[in-house]
């Protein structure tokens, strides 16, 4: 995990810009629904440091919201402690609120309020005056792509135009801590870029601290330095993205062979290149019963995968395809939870080995 | 995805800086809350003040066709008539526009535009004060139009009792508009509860206030009921102040039942909101 880069320290900030921004230990939440104690998260260790960017990966219903809210002051904790910027969520919520900034998953503009007015009530909750409101209003506003609607009622706007409000309204203050809960879901691909153009630009001018929750895996890949996994309830990984497809993951080898007795011949060889267990390749396998496929999970495949060719040609067992697979943040979860975060209903518990990955058709390109 | 794609249209952010440096630390100052939620709430009706009349529309109704019903039934002349049934006229729009007050609330609570103002540095106390004294200004406007289009029919209007009146109808519309933005925190998710209880509420407050009809000649236990409510002392209030009395004892339990119930409206409504978490 990289540590900050960021240098341009706010002004107020007390401490180093090491410093931990958001801390929670054994923060946990508990509900009763309808007589039965539903643990939304249990034992959430965390700490984040000034201008990391931290996604929080995981399925709905993990506890990511939950985890966000007791952070935010939204919700009170069954136990533990969290503070943000030192200050206790619990015991002086005025001083967290103050310092955050929080972009929650619902619409935050009222839908009989006119776009600008909202953002100039907004502005006045924080503290800031008529003048800097404005100022800020207009930029946030114009680069948003809503100063055309300032006038409109939020009741007007379309899902997306509501959404890019949301962010606008979070914004208005520079938060130091910036948390967003779903940021992105309902945006199309150019107002998600803007979104995430506008995250990056605030954490680049002010060192913002940003903790994210998402769903979309490539938006963790892509933006985040930090990946926390979370999954009923539980925080089951937290590295960066690029150390978890190494360290749970792994690149997937996928060789064919012309006949059954060929790919049998070629698991040693394989075994001997690449030092991993060969397995038959679960697409094929499940399909057609004479295995011709082989897959195998290895560390830096595409290095490995020319020796292989190589190997299996002089054992006399060439390979008559070959396919590298290398990870997404998907086969992280896979791996750590048996189930796939993209088809998180459809997910069967019933992988076999954690190293295997069942094969993708459409990666077999 | 990708972000080179993007116009960087970025934010000249170095501007804010100073704006958030100017940020008051300390406890949340509740005044200034109570005045920037208050600010917010009157904008909708100063961008659109004509929802404010057309609001109008259910005390237009009870005026033109229940008053000529209240006129022949009572054998006496339209102006007296009418001098007795338009203050309580006035309580009804009072009654029955902040008794609904408490949806607007639940509509943001779903939304999620109220979720933003609970994690805003905003003193709890002043979500409920800034919203319930706004209630005040469509009380005044509404109460004042209906007031004066009476005139022409004979409604005769004592202007400093009327004026009076009107402080009288707003601390009232006030208090329960603070009552009905607390049924509204504690029916979180759940509409019907919300409108189930405030049908149940205000048609037995209307009725026994003597607002429609002099109670003077029902049965005992419904003038036993009306001593305990409210809304029929301030019907009476508002009767003696528009015909001029404005130094009589009903004026003053008036002023008495109103600000009671503002208080118990905004200590229960404040008391909502600091546990609706």
């Amino acid at each position: 995990m990289n540590p900050p880069t960021n240098t341009q320290t706010d002004t107020q900030t007390e401490t180093r810009p090491t410093e931990t921004v958001i801390f929670a230990e054994g923060l946990s939440k508990q509900f009763q629904v309808k007589r039965e104690r539903v643990d939304a998260v249990t034992g959430l260790d965390l700490e984040v440091r000034r201008g990391e960017l931290v996604a929080f990966l995981g399925p709905n219903g993990a506890g990511k919201s939950t985890s966000l809210r007791m952070l935010t002051t939204l919700l009170t904790p069954s136990s533990g402690t969290a503070t943000i910027c030192g200050h206790s969520v619990l015991a002086d919520p005025a001083s967290v609120r103050r310092r955050i900034g929080y972009i929650g998953q619902g619409n935050s503009g009222s839908y009989g309020q006119r776009v600008r007015d909202e953002m100039m009530s907004q502005g006045a909750f924080y503290g800031m005056s008529r003048a800097a409101t404005a100022k800020r209003t207009a930029e946030l506003l114009d680069s948003l792509e809503l100063a055309p609607l300032a006038k409109r009622t939020v009741m007007s706007l379309s899902g997306g135009q509501k959404r890019r409000l949301d962010i606008a309204l979070g914004l208005i203050h520079s938060p130091e801590v910036l948390f967003l809960d779903e940021p992105s879901t309902g945006l199309d691909p150019q107002s998600r870029a803007h979104l995430w153009q506008h995250i990056l630009d605030l954490r680049r001018d002010h060192g913002t601290t940003i903790f994210v929750t998402t769903h979309y895996l490539d938006e963790a890949d892509q933006f985040a330095e930090r990946v926390m996994v979370m999954d009923h309830g539980r925080v089951i990984a937290d590295d960066t993205a690029d150390a978890l497809k190494t360290t749970l993951a792994g690149d997937v080898i996928t060789v064919g062979f012309s006949s059954e007795a060929d790919a049998t011949a070629a698991r040693t060889v394989i075994g001997e290149v690449t030092g991993a267990e060969t397995s038959a390749d679960p697409g094929s396998a499940t399909t057609a019963p004479p295995v011709t496929a082989l897959s195998v999970t290895v560390q830096s495949g595409d290095r490995l995968l020319p020796r292989l060719l190589h190997g299996l040609d002089a054992a006399g067992v060439p390979a008559v395809s070959a396919t590298l697979r290398q990870p997404t943040l998907d086969d992280v979860f896979l791996s750590l939870t048996g189930r796939s975060l993209r088809e998180e209903s459809a997910g069967t518990g019933s992988a076999g080995a954690p190293k295997l990955t069942p094969t993708e058709s459409e990666s077999l390109v | 995805m990708s972000t080179s794609s993007v116009t960087t249209s970025s934010v000249t952010t170095s501007s804010v800086a100073t704006s958030s440096a100017a940020t008051p630390t300390g406890a949340p100052n509740a005044a200034r809350d109570t005045w920037n939620i208050l600010v917010r709430e009157l904008r909708p009706l100063a961008r659109d003040p004509f929802s404010l009349i057309f609001s109008l529309l259910q005390p237009l109704v009870f005026l033109g066709l229940y008053g000529p019903l209240l006129v022949s039934s009572s054998g006496q002349p339209v102006g007296e008539t009418l001098s007795w049934f338009v203050p309580g006229i006035l309580v009804m729009i009072a009654l029955f526009a902040t008794a609904a007050t408490g949806s607007n609330l639940l509509f943001e609570m779903q939304t999620g535009s109220h979720e933003r103002t609970l994690v805003a540095p905003i003193a709890r106390s002043s979500l409920i004060l800034g919203r319930s004294l706004k209630e005040m200004a469509p009380i005044i406007v509404q109460a004042g139009v209906i007031a004066v289009a009476t005139i022409p029919f004979g409604f005769t209007v004592n202007l400093p009792g009327m004026l009076i009146g009107l402080v009288l109808l707003a601390i009232f519309g006030m208090g329960f508009g603070a009552l009905s933005y607390a049924l509204a925190l504690a029916s979180h998710g759940r509409d019907w509860l919300f409108w189930g209880v405030q049908q149940a509420a205000i048609f037995p407050l209307m009725i026994l206030s003597g607002m429609l009809l002099p109670l003077e000649t029902g049965p005992e236990w419904m003038r036993a009921v009306a001593a305990v409510n409210p809304v029929s002392y301030v019907v009476t209030a508002e009767r003696a102040l528009f015909a001029g009395d404005l130094a009589s004892a009903e004026v003053l339990w008036g002023f008495v039942a109103a600000i009671i119930l503002a208080v118990v409206g905004l200590a229960v409504g404040i008391r909502s909101v600091r546990r609706s978490k």
